[in-house]
């Protein structure tokens, strides 16, 4: 099987120029981007399984001493591409704020307390059917600067690689029905509602683990799409 | 009814370095680093290296580079590609976050020619990925080198103005192997980014 990458799915993406969110002005290419045809270059990518991963990588609660504090939860879901398939053997990296909203990079100083006990990253590798996990704490809201009374809905940052160079995604993985996703400019950066809602995890009370963890669903599609799709009946 | 369209892109933030980019700054370790280069590799050695620039011409200190290419022989560590080499070790991938002054550099080597899909040759080139806190996609480029006769006929290169593709060619430094590339994200000269 051969996957082809159409161009015309990448309008599920932001533009580049999101005026909203202010950091995107100055940054943002003022001309078009130039359309050619992909090659060998573009339809392959890198590889990285298994060996990319330690054990214990994907639990972000047991990486110091101590437990981090606030809500354990599991984060799970697929990797898939556009036709459905499971993406297997697919590097997912993580990183996120604390339970107060805190990074603990040191560029941020949100006036709330950091966890010794929680740096906020991981990652681990799709199975065969595509299947990813983690363990974590549920992130805080935190405030920016952007504009007046600014804050950022609860979010986890995902970097997922896929079958090419071209299916490379960084995205961020929302909460159901935060009340902070009508003022958020990046969130609203996606202009289709439907292709925004692919961004917000759904609660997941199936998995979710007695006595212990909350549990969401978070199913990432990258591009990709059968060359020559099985007829329909 | 399931939905297959795309999960869309978010901007990968100011905050990514101790997830992505630790390099030791952070208790986290690094997948990746800046170089490609594996014991086992062939080919010339050599260093890109440059600045990144947003619209005012303000050096960017917080984004996300990334490399992918062909080895010397120009063929790809991907099973997809058929013609892989199973002999080496060599990944073809590396990711560099920039430091205060917008730097970036990596430690690679000149890759050999790729074929087009047509199968003519491509001239030597590394695909190149964007992100950074206001980049709400990340933006695709490409890196050629000046000192390869096969650019004039490279057919990617064609299809971009001609007063635009000194935006995608890194400079060879005089008697050294070292390449530099400043990328502009918007403005005058502002590198060309491939709708890919």
């Amino acid at each position: 099987m051969t996957l082809i990458y159409p161009v015309d799915s990448n309008t599920a993406h932001p533009l580049p120029l999101s005026p909203e969110y202010k950091s995107s002005i100055k940054r943002a290419p003022n001309k078009p981007l130039i359309p050619m045809r992909h090659t060998l270059s573009e339809l392959t990518g890198p590889v990285y399984g298994h060996e990319t991963v330690r054990e214990g990588d994907s639990d972000l609660t047991t990486q110091h001493t101590g437990e981090p504090l606030g809500e354990r939860i599991i984060v799970h879901g697929h990797v898939r591409d556009e036709d459905g398939r499971g993406v297997p053997n697919s590097l997912v990296e993580i990183w996120q704020a604390n339970s107060c909203g805190r990074y603990v990079h040191v560029r941020d100083q949100h006036p709330a307390p950091l966890d010794p006990n929680f740096t906020g990253a991981g990652r681990t590798v799709s199975d065969a059917s595509g299947y990813y996990r983690f363990v974590t704490i549920k992130p805080g809201a935190y405030p920016w600067g952007n504009h007046h009374n600014a804050w950022r809905p609860a979010h986890i940052h995902l970097s997922v690689f896929g079958h090419s160079f071209v299916t490379r995604l960084v995205t961020q993985m929302y909460f159901p029905a935060d009340p902070l996703f009508p003022f958020d400019p990046i969130f609203n950066s996606v202009p289709d509602e439907k292709a925004r809602a692919r961004m917000v995890s759904s609660f997941d009370l199936e998995n979710t683990q007695p006595e212990w963890a909350l549990c969401y669903r978070f199913d990432v599609v990258l591009r990709g799409k059968n060359a020559t799709p099985m007829e329909n009946h | 009814m399931q939905d297959n369209g795309i999960t869309p892109s978010q901007t990968v933030g100011p905050f990514f370095k101790y997830g992505l980019t630790p390099t030791g700054e952070y208790a986290w370790n690094d997948a990746f680093t800046n170089s490609t280069l594996t014991p086992d590799v062939t080919g010339e050695r050599v260093r890109i290296e440059g600045r990144v620039f947003d619209g005012d011409g303000v050096a960017v200190p917080d984004a996300m580079l990334e490399i992918w290419q062909a080895d010397a022989q120009g063929r790809f560590a991907d099973p997809q590609d058929k013609r892989a080499l199973p002999n080496a070790s060599f990944r073809g991938f590396a990711r560099c976050g920039t430091d205060k002054d917008g730097n970036y550099s990596f430690e690679t080597i000149k890759p050999g020619a790729v074929p087009d899909p047509d199968g003519k040759p491509q001239a030597p080139h590394i695909l190149l990925a964007v992100f950074g806190r206001g980049m709400l996609r990340h933006l695709y480029t490409r890196i050629y080198f000046s000192d390869e006769a096969g650019n004039a006929a490279d057919p990617v290169l064609a299809v971009v103005p001609a007063d635009r593709r000194a935006t995608l060619t890194a400079v060879r430094e005089a008697g050294k192997p070292v390449y530099r590339l400043d990328l502009r994200l918007q403005g005058d000269n502002e590198t060309v980014f491939f709708d890919v």
